[in-house]
C-alpha cells in the first residue's frame, strides 16, 4: 500500500557542510537521498523505514567527473546519463559506460546515481561489478573528516555498508592504467531494457602473449552482495589460456558464489549462466 | 508516529509559466501535476519507474514523475504533454502519432511521445536501434510498437522538411 507521504521529511540543506553537520547532530536520523529512483520506489510500495531525508542530488560538491594522470573521481551524484556521456570513460572504464547503459531506461539514467547506486546496496545493482573490477575507491565525508576506503569490502552483507550514521559517500576514484586491458560485460534479464539483472558479470584481463597476467572479476545477483570472484582469479592468473583452466575456474567460480532462488530467477539457472559468462569472457580474451 | 511534515512551497517552470505548489516535499510530481495543476495528461501506470507513462521533460531531461519528489523540482524547468502543441498547432510528433497509429487507448502516450520529443531533441535522425533504445523505458500494451516506431520516423522526416 502506498506511504502517506506527510510522514515523511524531505529537506534541501544549502550545501554539503550543513548535510553534514544535521547527520553529525542527530545520526541515523536524517539520510541522504539522491535521485530516488529506488527511495521513491519503496516509498509508493509503503516500504519507506526511513522518516527524514537531506536531498543532496543537487549539492555541487557532490557532483562532477574530473580526470588526474592518476584517476578519474566522480562526484557521488554523478548520474548514469553522465557517465555515459564521459569520453574517458568510455576509453579508459568501458565496463562503467556498459553498465550505466544498461541500468533502467533513459528516464532512470538521467536521476539515478552511482552514489545512490552503491548506498542502496542491492546485489542486482549493474555499476557495482564494473566498480569492483576497477578496483574503485570511495570518499566518505563526515562532519568531522574524510577518509578513502577501498570499494570491495564496503559492502559488509546484505545492505549492510562499512559506513557510519554521520558519514555519506562524497566520490568515487577509478584509478587510471597505463596498460591496455580486456573489458567484457553482461547483464542477462528478462529483456534487454528496464529488467533487473538474473545474473551480471564484469570482467577485465591483461593478456601478455597468451597468457593471463592479470584478471579481475565480478558477478552481480548471485550472491548477497556484488562480489569479487577472488578465488577464480587467482586460479586464472598466470596461466595460458585451455580449455582445461575454463573448466577449472568454471568450478571455482560455483564454490564462491551463491545464488539463490527468488521472483527473477533460480539458483540453478543463475549458477549455470554465471559459469557461461565466464567461459564467454575466457573466450573472449583469446580472440 | 514521528511528527509530520509540512507542506512548503516549491517554485518552478511549468510549460514556460512560473507556479509556485504548496505540497508536502515528498509528494510525487506526477500528483502534484495532475491534483495542483490540473494537467491531466501525464499519465500513472505503474508508479515505480519501469513503464514510462508519468515521463515528462526536467531541465530537458527525460525523467519520471512518479519518482520524482516534488522539492526536488524547486527552481526547475518542466515540460509536459500539455506543453508540446502550440495554440493553432500540434507538435510535429503529436501529428505524426495522430497520422500513424501511434496511440490506441492512450495511457502510454503522453510519456511516450515526451520521450519521443526528448529523443528527437538528443539525436534528430535516429536509427531504429536508437528509437528503441530511447523508447525502451516506455511501455505500451496495445500497438506492438510497429505503428509507434513509424511515427517517430515519419515525425523527423517531416520535422527535417520543414526544418
Amino acid at each position: 500500500m502506498r506511504s502517506f507521504v506527510p510522514n515523511y521529511h524531505l529537506e534541501t540543506p544549502r550545501d554539503l557542510t550543513e548535510a553534514l553537520t544535521r547527520m553529525a547532530k542527530e545520526p541515523g536520523t536524517w539520510r541522504p537521498f539522491a535521485g530516488g529512483t529506488d527511495l521513491m520506489v519503496l516509498l509508493e510500495a509503503g516500504k519507506l523505514q526511513q522518516r527524514k531525508f537531506l536531498s543532496v542530488s543537487r549539492l555541487v560538491e557532490l557532483q562532477g567527473i574530473s580526470v588526474s594522470p592518476e584517476r578519474v573521481s566522480l562526484g557521488a551524484m554523478t548520474t548514469y546519463s553522465e557517465v555515459r556521456r564521459n569520453e574517458v570513460l568510455a576509453r579508459e572504464f568501458p565496463l562503467l559506460c556498459r553498465a550505466a547503459e544498461e541500468t533502467g531506461s533513459i528516464a532512470t539514467q538521467n536521476r539515478g546515481t552511482l552514489g545512490g547506486n552503491i548506498a542502496n546496496a542491492s546485489p542486482a545493482a549493474d555499476s557495482p561489478p564494473a566498480l569492483l573490477v576497477y578496483g574503485t575507491e570511495l570518499e566518505l565525508v563526515s562532519a568531522t573528516g574524510t577518509r578513502r576506503v577501498p570499494f570491495h569490502g564496503f559492502w559488509l552483507g546484505y545492505k549492510k555498508l562499512a559506513l557510519r550514521e554521520d558519514e555519506l559517500i562524497a566520490g568515487i576514484h577509478l584509478p587510471r592504467s597505463r596498460q591496455d586491458w580486456k573489458h567484457f560485460y553482461r547483464k542477462v534479464g528478462t529483456r534487454r531494457a528496464q529488467a533487473i539483472s538474473k545474473v551480471c558479470f564484469a570482467g577485465a584481463a591483461l593478456i601478455d602473449a597468451g597468457r593471463i597476467a592479470d584478471v579481475r572479476i565480478a558477478l552481480g545477483s548471485v550472491a548477497p552482495i556484488v562480489l569479487r570472484a577472488t578465488e577464480t582469479e587467482a586460479l586464472l592468473r598466470g596461466e595460458n589460456l585451455s580449455a582445461e583452466l575454463i573448466r577449472a575456474a568454471q568450478t571455482t567460480l560455483a564454490r564462491e558464489i551463491a545464488p539463490i532462488d527468488d521472483m527473477r530467477s533460480t539458483a540453478r539457472y543463475r549458477l549455470r549462466v554465471a559459469q557461461n559468462l565466464l567461459g564467454e569472457f575466457c573466450e573472449s580474451l583469446a580472440a | 508516529m514521528p511528527e509530520p511534515s509540512r507542506k512548503v512551497h516549491v517554485q518552478c517552470e511549468l510549460n514556460g509559466k512560473l507556479v509556485v505548489f504548496d505540497a508536502y516535499p515528498m509528494e510525487r510530481l506526477l500528483d502534484v501535476l495532475r491534483e495542483q495543476a490540473g494537467l491531466t495528461g501525464t499519465k500513472e501506470g505503474c508508479g515505480e519507474g519501469e513503464c514510462g507513462a508519468c515521463a515528462i521533460e526536467m531541465d530537458g531531461l527525460l525523467v519520471n514523475s512518479c519518482l520524482l519528489p516534488v522539492l526536488q523540482t524547486e527552481g526547475a524547468r518542466i515540460r509536459t504533454i500539455e506543453g508540446l502543441a502550440d495554440a493553432a498547432q500540434l507538435n510535429a510528433v503529436q501529428q505524426a502519432f495522430l497520422a500513424h497509429g501511434g496511440a490506441q487507448c492512450g495511457i502510454c502516450t503522453p510519456g511516450m511521445i515526451l520521450a519521443v520529443v526528448n529523443l528527437l531533441a538528443r539525436n534528430p535522425q535516429p536509427s531504429e536501434d536508437e528509437i528503441r533504445e530511447g523508447l525502451a523505458g516506455n511501455l505500451c500494451r496495445c500497438t506492438g510498437y510497429t505503428k509507434i516506431f513509424v511515427s517517430v520516423v515519419e515525425a523527423w522526416r517531416s520535422m527535417r522538411r520543414s526544418a
